[in-house]
């Protein structure tokens, strides 16, 4: 598996635009951003699709139990939707524009989980409502 | 009463960071709620709403704490509708209503803690705790609004930013997600729609409510930079010259990373960042001073006497 580091570095010359990225490869990006944090929770990251995304199902299989991950639905969706608009619309006058919000998204979502392997609580006592320690 | 009428006179909830780093929005909120003819009655006595510190170690002290603030409202002051500007303050009144709609031991707590402090519990559904961008949306709405407007936003391009704590989690905003004009929580508009009718270019920003690090800006302050950073940076790639905010946390995560991602990142981003209440204020004539443009670190004078709004 492509070490996190590995991903951050791809992420950070997609969004300087240092390297031409493809939105095959932003999504396959977030993906294996997902499958970090799944295995890290101690699970096999899922084969499965929802919506008819891989991206969407791991990030269902890494909210399991964990409220907090929510903090990043938004962000993949945003993902599938900045995808499917470059995908589905490849000669569009903004497709640039729109792989270049796709790759911000990306590196975002990379953040958010790289940042909670650091720090575990990140996110969990403030949008998630959930506090740190077990519920009295 | 109507429900636009049950707007113009509610209880107002400042919180503390309103009285700290976030006085910028109640100058501003306050002027513009007096610009537009609505009333504000702060709440008599007010606490803080238990906020993050004290919801991490005893999630029901937190809920009795913001059950006092809207039991004050309510059976002290007589009010329907408490607002909150601060999206931490407004989560957590919600959370609480949600609670003490449901849960019994939580219930239990809050008796036994009002009764030792003297006053009168708090039932759920005796108040709506509402945000600011509601008491805006629903009080006054867009076509009145359009109406008042003298210092159109037009050609201002902006990227809203509402924040996690404003949808998440979905359970306890039962309004929302309710289809025609009620707000989404996966995609929120209602700042986007003031700041519309006041002229404003709302850019397709794709971050609106995405995590800045925010609660861990003191103890992982490298992770809320780089969050930050991206969010500044999306909203330029965007096309925005403008971060419209409309919680004080927010608001000066983003101006403090700003600065700090110049500094240990060498990322340089230009947008300004401005509270909606600031820019609708502005768009309706009143002066920088009144609604607090000095106070904000971002400086945005220049630009806003550029654009003839100072």
């Amino acid at each position: 598996m492509r070490p996190l580091a590995d991903i951050g570095q791809r992420l950070r010359e997609a969004v300087d635009g240092s390297r031409a990225t493809s939105a095959e490869e932003l999504l396959g990006l977030g993906e294996q951003t997902l499958e970090h944090w799944v295995i890290a929770r101690g699970f096999e990251p899922t084969r499965q699709t929802r919506e008819g995304f891989r991206l969407l199902a791991l990030h269902r299989q890494g909210s399991t139990d964990e409220p907090s991950f929510n903090a990043c639905r938004e962000t993949c969706r945003e993902l599938v939707y900045h995808y499917n608009l470059v995908t589905m619309q490849p000669e569009h006058e903004e497709t640039a524009q729109r792989q270049k919000m796709m790759a911000l998204v990306a590196n975002h979502l990379f953040l958010f989980v790289s940042g909670r392997m650091e720090t575990r609580q990140l996110g969990d006592f403030c949008c998630s409502s959930r506090p740190l320690h077990a519920e009295h | 009463m109507s429900e636009k009428n049950k707007y113009q006179e509610v209880a107002y909830y400042p919180g503390c960071a309103l009285e700290g780093s976030g006085h910028a929005y109640n100058r501003s909120t306050k002027a513009l709620g007096k610009a537009l003819g609505l009333k504000l009655k702060e709440v008599d006595n007010w606490n803080c709403c238990g906020a993050m510190e004290v919801k991490n170690i005893d999630p029901k002290l937190q809920t009795y704490l913001s059950s006092r603030v809207m039991s004050i409202a309510a059976n002290d002051m007589g009010h329907e509708v408490v607002m909150a500007p601060c999206n931490g303050c407004y989560h957590n009144l919600k959370r609480a209503e949600y609670d003490m709609s449901k849960d019994t031991a939580t219930i239990d707590v809050v008796n036994k803690l009002s009764g030792k402090a003297g006053h009168k519990a708090y039932q759920a559904g005796q108040v709506e705790s509402i945000h600011a961008l509601d008491w805006i949306k629903k009080g006054v709405g867009e076509d009145a609004l359009k109406k008042k407007i003298r210092n159109s936003l037009e050609g201002i391009k902006v990227a809203n930013y509402y924040g996690c704590m404003y949808t998440r989690p979905r359970h306890i905003f039962p309004e929302k997600d309710q289809g025609g004009d009620s707000e989404s929580t996966s995609k929120p508009h209602y700042m986007d729609d003031l700041l519309a009718a006041a002229g404003a270019e709302n850019v397709d920003f794709p971050l609106k409510t995405a995590c800045c690090g925010g609660a861990h800006t003191l103890s992982d302050s490298e992770t809320s930079t780089r969050l930050v950073a991206n969010i500044l940076q999306a909203a330029e790639a965007a096309g925005a010259e403008v971060i419209a905010t409309e919680c004080p946390t927010c608001h000066s995560g983003l101006e403090m990373h700003q600065i700090r991602a110049e500094k240990t990142l060498g990322i340089k981003t230009s947008v300004k960042i401005l509270y909606f209440t600031q820019l609708l204020g502005l768009a309706l004539g009143l002066k920088p001073r009144k609604v607090g443009i000095q106070e904000n670190v971002s400086d945005s004078r220049a630009f806003l006497r550029e654009r003839g709004l100072a």
